[in-house]
């Protein structure tokens, strides 16, 4: 299992747009993936989890895979939060 | 394109408010005159004898008007300006009201054969309704392989390889009491602008090819109300085999378009793969298709939804924050 922390950047916080993109980029690869915040969890790779979890700026996720290719999962879902998934 | 002739405009079956009641009445070894623009012109001013500009190439429509003075100059006996209108290839002259041509004018119809073609219709109710009849012939059209089907009123054009499974989900459509317009190849024209109205082509456009079924005619299985004859093209979903490396559209907050002569229209890509009712997608794509239309946008008013929830959830964290 590989997980890490990241805090979210961009002002609007995680909307459709970057639910959608995040779970885009986590259905590339075939480890489970999963997202955390104040621990609840929800399944990386559902648009509507992902949104439910009302995630604002500044609020920090954590990032949590388990699979082949965790890492590389992990390394692609924090790339996203850390270039503001492209908005700002 | 086909060459349109006189002949062919008196043999349109027309009915109601777009019959043109035309006749021939002299000139029938013009017949076969072509019709180049779908323009009409009244020839009054040619007739006093000023021939710059003539659009000969156009139907000619003797009103009321131009008849009463055919007959002046039938009184008077002067033909020289009529011998001028004759000199040009006119593809026809149309009298309105019933109205009967001059002696002068038929004998000089049959003699350089251009056809003289008689309606009781006024002027200018024959005039909108046979522009209207000429601008859809000559409306730019294109063919294309796809099925059209009406699905909720909303006329959704199925596009995708052969063997994707078109014709299997319009039949599933038609069993689900939606319409057949065309399978197979769908004719469209480009009428009023910006209307993309899409036809079958002649005997083939009820039948269907299903594999394994050979060739079925949807009008004897599933009765009239199963087909169309025509409708316009409001939405195009392009069938294809799900590839596991590309990216579907998740939200569908951004509309994408497809142009079909010059005409944008909504598109979808619906990814097919077992397990997918792609009849079900099609029904919901289309009624969601007139959400939009009745100003709904579902995918643009969640993700605002979205966006005003995550900004009172922010202010929430900053206020407990600060006490």
């Amino acid at each position: 299992m590989t997980q890490r922390l990241v805090t979210i950047k961009n002002r609007a916080g995680i909307h459709a747009r970057p639910a959608a993109l995040l779970v885009q980029t986590a259905g590339k690869f075939a480890a489970k993936v999963f997202l955390e915040k104040d621990g609840e969890r929800v399944n990386g790779k559902s648009i509507m989890g992902i949104i439910t979890l009302a995630a604002t700026y500044n609020t920090a996720i954590r990032i949590i895979a388990e699979g082949v290719d965790e890492k590389e999962a992990v390394d692609a879902l924090a790339r996203l939060f850390e270039n503001k998934f492209e908005e700002d | 394109m086909k060459k349109i002739t006189v002949l062919d405009l008196l043999q349109l079956d027309l009915k109601e408010n777009e019959a043109l009641n035309l006749k021939c009445i002299a000139g029938r070894a013009g017949l076969a005159r072509e019709l180049k623009v779908p323009e009409i012109n009244r020839p009054g001013l040619e007739l006093s004898g000023f021939y710059e500009n003539f659009a000969f190439q156009r139907i000619q429509i003797f009103g009321r008007g131009e008849t009463a003075y055919l007959w002046k100059l039938e009184r008077e006996g002067k033909r020289d300006t009529l011998e001028m209108f004759f000199a040009s290839e006119v593809p026809c002259c149309v009298f309105t009201h019933q109205q009967q041509p001059t002696g002068d004018l038929l004998a000089l119809a049959e003699g350089s054969g251009c056809p003289v073609l008689q309606t009781d219709l006024s002027s200018s109710e024959f005039t909108t309704r046979v522009i209207r009849v000429l601008s859809n012939i000559f409306a730019p059209k294109q063919s294309v392989h796809a099925v059209l089907v009406e699905v909720f009123g909303i006329g959704v054009l199925l596009m995708g390889d052969s063997g994707v499974g078109k014709s299997e989900a319009a039949l599933a459509l038609v069993e689900r009491n939606h319409r057949l317009v065309a399978d197979d190849l769908v004719e469209i024209r480009r009428i009023g602008g910006n209307i993309l109205m899409g036809t079958g082509t002649g005997v083939s456009s009820h039948h269907m090819e299903i594999r394994g079924l050979g060739i079925i005619n949807i009008t004897h299985l599933f009765g009239v109300g199963a087909i169309r004859d025509k409708k316009q093209i409001q939405v195009a979903v392009k069938l294809e085999d799900w590839d596991p490396a590309k990216s579907y559209d998740r939200i569908g907050a951004e509309e994408n378009f497809i142009e079909i002569l010059g005409v944008q229209v909504p598109h979808l890509v619906i990814p097919v793969k077992p397990g997918r009712n792609i009849p079900i997608l099609i029904e919901t794509a289309a009624m969601n298709e007139r959400l939009k239309k009745m100003g709904y946008y579902s995918a643009k008013e969640f993700s605002r939804n979205v966006m005003r929830w995550l900004e009172t959830e922010s202010a929430r964290a900053i206020f407990l924050d600060e006490t």
